[in-house]
């Protein structure tokens, strides 16, 4: 399936939630939905006999200043088609429902998210730090992110 | 001498110092404390495969510190790692060596400026005997730290009372 008939089939089922998309001269064609009702989202397309989305490939957490995004590829083993969906969050409160009752993968990929960016994957059973040490402070690939002088007594700079 | 071409049949003495004696033994069987943190890794099993095989030396990997003599942090130290080694090291029986290999674990390598999570230099947190530079170093380096290691055993004393 294409690009532009995946694009149709949300924007049909989905309406304005399909906020807007991209479909020609990118590697990824994707499409921006909005950020509270991608639980809906995710498990209608891995669901839809059509879509089949039951790969989650990779979900990312992007820091595109003053806004915190997420971003799903997804693929189907079905009919080898793929297809990517981007949320956006305002920053200060980055709310993102989890997708970790559609795709178990999304479990540690989520929490790697809110380990490296700070998102709040709302609905996630276990929603902890999985790279960095517990007690660490803040979320370092943000991009106002400030590397602390000492961790644990230990000086961080050169 | 014709200690070793007689096969010890007539009874020979040697003559040496405790000290020599002593240092000779420790020095030809450095038992090192296995664990690999990075690509600096694949290098140190590298030296330990049969091409360059350091159980000539008589280094053999062990899995615990209490067995160890040799600690060779191979790699990329992360804050997180560094109160683990930290506390492996503790766990070593004395006298122990660390042999640092690679740029990483000397001074934080790639990871110097913008490496938030790594630490700049184990010898930040543990004592370290031989600096072995590189990105990685060859496994002929590496032996080479270690045979630095070896002369620097040979001139200790364990005998010798120490000033305090
Ligand atoms: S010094 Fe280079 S090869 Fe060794 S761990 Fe660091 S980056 Fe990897």
């Amino acid at each position: 399936m294409t690009a532009q008939e995946i694009h149709d089939i949300l924007k049909a089922q989905f309406g304005d939630a399909v906020l807007e998309a991209k479909l020609e001269n990118v590697p990824d064609p994707f499409a921006k939905v909005q950020a509270d009702r991608i639980l809906d989202i995710a498990a209608f397309v891995r669901g839809d006999e059509r879509l089949q989305f039951d790969y989650l490939m990779c979900l990312s957490g992007v820091d595109y200043k003053g806004k915190l995004g997420v971003t799903y590829h997804l693929y189907s083993m079905v009919h080898r088609h793929k297809f990517v969906l981007k949320v956006e969050v305002p920053t200060d409160a980055p709310n993102v429902p989890s997708v970790e009752s559609v795709w178990k993968t999304a479990d540690w990929h989520e929490r790697e998210a809110f380990d490296l960016y700070g998102l709040n994957f709302t609905g996630h059973p276990d929603l902890r730090r999985i790279l960095l040490p517990y007690d660490w402070e803040g979320h370092p690939l943000r991009k106002d992110y400030q590397t602390p002088e000492y961790y644990n007594g230990m000086k961080v700079p050169y | 001498m014709g200690l070793l071409d007689q096969k010890f049949e007539s009874s020979n003495v040697v003559i040496t110092t405790m000290d020599d004696l002593l240092n000779w033994a420790r020095l030809s069987s450095l038992w090192q404390m296995q664990f690999g943190l990075a690509c600096c890794a694949i290098e140190m099993m590298a030296a330990s495969a049969s091409n360059f095989d350091m159980m000539r030396f008589g280094v053999i990997p062990r899995a615990t510190p209490r067995q160890c003599d040799v600690m060779i942090v191979s790699g990329t130290v992360t804050l997180k790692m560094a109160s683990r080694i930290k506390r492996l090291y503790d766990q070593m029986s004395e006298p122990r060596y660390v042999i640092s290999m690679g740029s990483c674990s000397n001074c934080g390598g790639p990871y110097w400026e913008h490496g938030y999570h790594v630490l700049k230099g184990v010898d930040r947190v543990i004592p370290v005997d031989v600096y072995v530079p590189g990105c990685p170093p060859r496994p002929e380096a590496l032996i080479e730290g270690l045979i630095k290691l070896q002369e620097k055993i040979r001139n200790e004393s364990l005998v010798q009372k120490k000033a305090v």
